[in-house]
């Protein structure tokens, strides 16, 4: 499937076939930035379950797939959605009512895990965490670690620097490697073959493109080969990672994407709203979710004139002067 | 005497100020979302314009022409020196070299006399009372970096004897508490809240408060600290400048989006 030349497809194609129910799944973006929310929402319309999800801080994408139930368990630095949701509601409402299993790190942490992944190596060192609960409480029992092959006997381990003082690091913290079984991830521009090429920052999208066995890609432009390869330097993603890709423009709203559109504060605020109660929630995943065929109908279906006011400036990357207050 | 003018501001305006007045010419300043974001923004514009601002993930001196309601805002993307990756971003912090120049403003749930942080849970972490977002790059801001400014609500029950789940660290549990944990040198400078600001004791490393804003009353911080804090040194804070309220009104959050 990698080594093939014209990977398109449809995204309902890509996730019947790579997102099998109980797989391990982590999404690109971060909080309320370039996240695939195309495929989020497809995942949630094919009712997929018992994922265990892996996430630095990708706040929309992952709460909304733990409000619809599509998750086990959870890897995770933070879940926020920037001042929309400074904590992700329905992640709180399923922690707190013990229906999700949760496992902290910090972001570089978890950036780490997935960098070792994408390195091919068991762990990494980092200086981060020493002395906190990060490393000493688990969500994970001892048992669930040795049922599953998938999750690392231990979560965190603290060393003694075995080269003594040298890089003045007296102790480190290993991270274990992150491999998720498909990564899902939202790029400006890719190629047929899979290339492809984010604007603006990365966030760790790159290294968990790489230390995933599957790489579902989607992209605002489906451009040519030609056209990547004549500034070569830009891209990030190679077609030898890559899975499948899939054309969706507004592939990551309600959240942002740097040069092509911002982030829908009505969207979000009415989210942060529909979150916190059961009935309007499950209005919200009715209307905006099961009852829409796909992200483009969605898309259609919201009014072309507020569209008009999220696309971004040319210049800037975002829109200027956007209405964003509001509750 | 304050400046008649000058009366006219929220607690939220006075806590922006104070921490941008911590931020000194030249820092790299790490910056999260919401009023720390704003401190930030401020300190370039009034005391510090040579300072950088910097995001976890990954740009670099962006132009903020507009304040962004998240780290990863593209208005974070405009402008910038470089635009990266959290790989880099927390590299920066890590390295020696940069990080030591970096000064990392950070907000968490709980705090307690060292300076060390909450920002995961409340009650048991396997099934809390109260969750909240968890690390993100906080912990990792808070193991590499020299110096960290923290803001806090000045509430009891936040400014705990014990951290609930512990995130962040501070001072750890004393003087020595970072050399024997493996972390490097310094640590939280000054914590500021919507009653007053608290430093840490250079042989202690105990909290204690240092000033109190207009109208706020030594006794009346203590009641809301739920650990005894030493008293003796507390001044009271001058009050922000018409100046430095304008440029932050103006420039920093014309649109409200924070202050009001």
């Amino acid at each position: 499937m990698k080594s093939a030349p014209d990977k398109v497809t449809t995204l309902k194609n890509a996730v019947s076939s790579l997102v099998p129910d109980g797989c391990h799944l982590s999404i690109g973006g971060f909080t309320i930035n370039r996240n695939p929310m195309a495929a989020v929402y497809e995942i949630i319309r094919q009712r997929k379950k018992d994922l265990h999800l892996y996430a630095h801080s990708n706040g929309q994408g992952v709460d909304e797939l733990i409000g619809a139930g599509c998750v086990k368990r959870l890897e995770i630095a933070y879940a926020g959605s920037g001042r929309f949701a400074p904590t992700c509601v329905r992640f709180r409402k399923a922690i707190e009512s013990g229906q999700l299993k949760v496992e902290d790190y910090s972001n570089y942490q978890m950036t780490l895990r997935f960098m070792a992944g994408a390195m091919g190596v068991p762990f990494l060192p980092t200086r981060s965490g020493l002395g906190t609960d990060i490393i000493k409480k688990w969500g994970f029992s001892e048992e669930l670690r040795q049922a599953e092959t998938k999750i690392p006997e231990q979560k965190l381990v603290t060393i003694n620097n075995p080269f003594g003082s040298w890089g003045e690091a007296p102790k480190l913290v290993l991270v274990p490697a992150i491999n998720p079984d498909v990564t899902i991830i939202h790029v400006q521009q890719a190629d047929k073959r899979g290339t492809a090429r984010i604007q603006g920052l990365t966030f760790a999208d790159v290294e968990q493109a790489k230390a995933c066995r599957h790489l579902i890609i989607t992209c605002e432009e489906l451009v040519t080969e030609e056209f990547l390869r004549k500034e070569p330097d830009r891209n990030q993603i190679p077609f030898i990672n890559v899975d499948a890709v899939i054309h969706i423009p507004w592939g990551a709203y309600p959240t942002a994407c740097f040069r092509h559109y911002d982030y829908d504060p009505v969207y979000l605020n009415d989210y942060r709203i529909a979150a916190g109660d059961e009935s309007r929630y499950q209005t919200y995943l009715k209307e905006k979710i099961f009852d829409i065929k796909d992200h483009q109908e969605l898309i259609k279906q919201t009014a072309s004139e507020h569209l008009k006011d999220l696309i971004a400036n040319p210049e800037t990357g975002y829109a200027n002067g956007l209405e964003r207050g509001g509750e | 005497m304050a400046d008649k003018d000058n009366q006219d501001y929220s607690s939220k305006e006075m806590m922006a100020i104070a921490a941008a007045r911590e931020v000194k010419n030249g820092d790299i300043v790490f910056c999260g979302t919401g009023i720390s974001m704003l401190a930030a923004m401020a300190a370039k514009n009034i005391n510090a314009p040579l300072s950088t601002i910097f995001f976890e993930t990954g740009a670099i001196d962006a132009k903020l022409e507009e304040l962004p309601l998240a780290v990863a805002d593209s208005r974070v993307m405009y402008g910038t020196a470089v635009n990266g990756g959290l790989a880099e971003a927390f590299a920066t912090m890590q390295n020696r070299f940069t990080g030591s120049r970096v000064v990392g403003i950070l907000g968490a749930a709980q705090i307690d006399i060292y300076g060390n942080l909450n920002s995961t849970a409340i009650g048991d972490y396997q099934q809390p009372d109260v969750r909240f977002s968890g690390s993100g790059g906080a912990c990792d801001v808070a193991s590499f970096v020299n110096r960290t400014i923290i803001f806090m609500q000045h509430e009891k029950r936040k400014f705990v004897k014990k951290l609930d789940y512990f995130t962040s660290p501070g001072w750890i549990d004393g003087p020595s508490g970072r050399q024997k944990t493996g972390l490097g040198p310094g640590g939280p400078e000054a914590v500021i809240t919507n009653l007053g600001i608290l430093r840490f004791d250079q042989t202690s490393r105990k909290m204690y408060l240092a000033a109190c804003y207009p109208g706020i009353t030594p006794e009346k911080i203590q009641q809301e600290t739920g650990f005894a804090i030493d008293l003796s040194r507390a001044v009271e804070f001058s009050p922000p400048t018409i100046k430095e309220l304008k440029i932050l009104r103006e420039r920093c959050d014309p649109q409200g989006l924070i202050l009001n």
